[in-house]
């Protein structure tokens, strides 16, 4: 019985993953062409930063390296909870 | 975890500090070079995992400062928020120090600083939260995982003791 509820589901799921396979963009044909021209001919002029993928990183996406610093300090956090010590007696 | 033979100990003890060296250099040459803070912080941090290899837990341990890492990662953190409200009377994360091309070319760059202003030194503060970060990492589960006998385990924290 649910061997047979698991593959149906997995035909549907599948054929809606080929279904909408169909509507992604062409390979090699970005869908927002006018920010990525920005950038590739602003970032050196503005910025004066030779790395674009740095000048991308911590200035126009500045806000989003808040949240990648935020995930390490978290992830230490995490480790610390798991491994540290237990209270001496 | 004992410590490995003298061939090993030697090759590790060169290329720990040759690590600490070229990861400096990929922090501080984020902006012009391929490379940054995440990244470098991360060669840096292979210097721990370096010494812990060759010369086993108790050795390391019983020398490294946690605090040390603990407070990299902590001014780390604090400094690139820093440089993110600096910028605060334009907007949130501005980059005010920058010099367009053109200026910095024709020598109007200021001083020390490089001329694409806080994106150098937000690469610098970032690497040194991921290095103290990555390395404690590595020195807490290190300790919890192959040490764990040596520890005395008084039982779960933060719990009622019944």
């Amino acid at each position: 019985m649910r061997k047979t509820i698991f593959i149906i589901a997995a035909l549907v799921f599948g054929g809606l993953m080929l279904g909408a396979l169909d509507s992604i963009h062409p390979f090699g044909e970005p869908g927002n062409v006018p920010m990525d021209e920005y950038f590739l001919h602003h970032a050196l002029e503005d910025r004066s930063s030779e790395n674009v993928v740095t000048s991308i990183v911590f200035d126009y996406r500045g806000f989003d390296t808040i949240g990648e610093a935020a995930v390490l300090f978290t992830a230490v956090c995490s480790v610390l909870a798991l491994f540290r010590e237990g209270a001496k007696k | 975890m004992k410590p490995l033979s003298i061939v090993v100990r030697t090759c590790c003890d060169m290329f720990a500090w040759f690590m600490v060296v070229f990861g400096s250099y990929v922090i501080i040459h984020g902006d012009v070079t391929p490379g940054g803070g995440f990244q470098g912080g991360a060669i840096v941090a292979t210097f721990m995992a370096l010494l812990l290899v060759a010369y086993g837990g108790e050795k390391v341990l019983s020398w490294v400062k946690f605090s040390f890492y603990n407070g990299l990662l902590i001014v780390g953190l604090l400094l690139f928020l820093l440089f993110g409200f600096s910028g605060m009377a334009n907007s949130f994360f501005y980059n005010f120090l920058a010099v367009p091309e053109a200026v910095a070319l024709a020598g109007g760059a200021h001083g020390i600083i490089p001329p694409s202003g806080t994106i150098a030194l937000m690469d610098i503060a970032v690497g040194i939260e991921v290095t103290g970060g990555l390395t404690l990492i590595l020195l807490y589960m290190f300790k919890g995982t192959r040490m764990f006998n040596l520890i005395e385990m008084g039982g779960e924290t933060g719990h009622d003791s019944r």
